[in-house]
């Protein structure tokens, strides 16, 4: 387990692995914002927390594809479905690595960006905790979703498709913490949501996903 | 410990390819199998590895001593040989990936990314893997392709020492393995007889 954890982390940051488009795309959407907005802090300032949460998310879901679409196409999740593992912890560690690659990575920077967008300055603490508790729950079902189209050739689109809407809840109680935290409300309410939809999909979603990839296997 | 699979039948995409197979494998025995391109012998293969379920029929082995290898060879590319064959080993939980590049002649080339290797060495590599399982039946589908002379003789005497040392091969191939001891089992007879399409599915809603 802790192998295939090491391989993949070890894959994403070679050549050609993916790591850096999540978060080249991030950046990029954080520079332009203000450049097509203007420069007015207060407009800014309203819109940062949905901006950022919006960035993290499309950030995630560009590299999705790669999550299962690589080993199945050089046969590895062949091998990985008949080797000693559970395919429940191959989906598992699979989503763990892509939170390693692409999730953490955007919240260590998304302090930055927020400066970049004129966050108010109550509102970092609350962004960096929300985006630490959503950013699992959006690898996991992007992890699923990954799994949905595991056989499919340029499955990207279905893909999108198919998590978008899942994708949902997490943004609305992730961006709900941020612009609360920034006007200085209680944020406990989205806050606890947050977690709570993590907390489910890390549960469950291993078990779906597990259990369609051995569908698409056959 | 053996592999008996008994009136096995299995299909493709829905589509019935294979009925009525019956072997028996025991530790030191090689069985080939062979037929036309499309006869199902990938299909039976991935069944007996538990990728798909089987149509009807029993595959008795004890758990967790199959290891398959398909088409692809799953090696990652931007990874070198050693680091390809130690997760394997790690997955397996076995240790020692020396023995396998030893034998399968990939020494020179072990700090080598696996992208740069020839198509040969891939599947070289491929083969070590399965050294690295430590487990005692090889499933393989067509193990021989884009493999040299040379290192088909060298496959050849790692499936004997694999036999020798009681294990146990199924493997699907039209070509020759140089294994002339291997039993050969002709799936072209077993060819799963097309369902009368007058009793089909669509009978039911009309």
């Amino acid at each position: 387990m802790i192998a295939l954890l090491i391989r993949d982390m070890r894959l994403a940051f070679r050549a050609g692995g993916g790591f850096g488009l999540g978060l080249a795309f991030f950046l990029i959407l954080a520079v332009l914002v203000p450049l097509g907005v203007g420069p007015d802090r207060t407009t800014l300032a309203l819109i940062a927390p949905g901006i950022l949460w919006v960035g993290a998310l499309l950030a995630c879901l560009l590299s999705l594809d790669r999550i299962f679409a690589l080993d199945y196409e050089d046969g590895s999740l062949d091998l990985l479905a008949t080797a000693p593992v559970p395919l429940e912890g191959v989906v598992s560690i699979k989503a763990l690595a892509h939170w390693l690659t692409t999730g953490v990575p955007l919240v260590l920077v998304s302090p930055v960006l927020g400066l970049l967008l004129s966050l108010p300055v109550p509102a970092y603490g609350w962004l960096l905790l929300s985006l630490m508790l959503g950013t699992p729950a959006l690898s996991v079902i992007g992890t699923f979703g990954a799994a949905l189209t595991v056989g499919l050739k340029r499955g990207g689109l279905l893909l999108s498709l198919l998590v978008l809407p899942l994708y949902i809840p997490t943004l609305v109680f992730g961006a709900e913490v941020v612009s609360r935290g920034a006007q200085g409300l209680a944020v406990g309410t989205p806050l606890a949501l947050l977690a709570g939809i993590t907390a489910g999909a890390v549960a469950l979603l291993p078990f779906a996903s597990a259990y369609v990839i051995r569908i698409n296997l056959r | 410990m053996s592999l008996k699979v008994t009136d096995l039948a299995c299909a493709r995409g829905g589509l019935p390819l294979l009925e009525g197979v019956s072997f028996a494998l025991v530790p030191g025995q090689a069985l080939v199998l062979r037929g036309p391109n499309g006869c199902g012998k990938t299909t039976a293969l991935r069944t007996i590895a538990g990728l798909q379920p089987a149509m009807a029929g029993q595959i008795d082995s004890p758990p967790d001593t199959i290891a398959y290898a398909g088409h692809a060879d799953g090696l990652k590319a931007t990874l070198s040989v050693t680091e390809n064959l130690t997760f394997w080993a790690a997955i397996y939980g076995t240790n020692g990936i020396d023995h396998a590049l030893d034998r399968m002649n990939l020494r020179q080339l072990a700090d080598r990314a696996a992208q740069n290797l020839s198509a040969g060495q891939k599947r070289r590599l491929g083969l070590a893997r399965l050294m690295v399982t430590g487990r005692p039946v090889w499933v393989l589908d067509e193990p021989t392709v884009s493999l040299d002379a040379a290192s088909v003789a060298l496959f050849a005497d790692v499936v004997r020492a694999h036999l020798a040392a009681g294990g146990m091969a199924l493997m699907a191939t039209h070509i020759e393995l140089g294994l002339p001891e291997a039993r050969v089992l002709d799936l072209g007879p077993y060819k799963a007889r097309l369902p009368d399409p007058s009793s089909g599915f669509d009978e039911a809603f009309l």
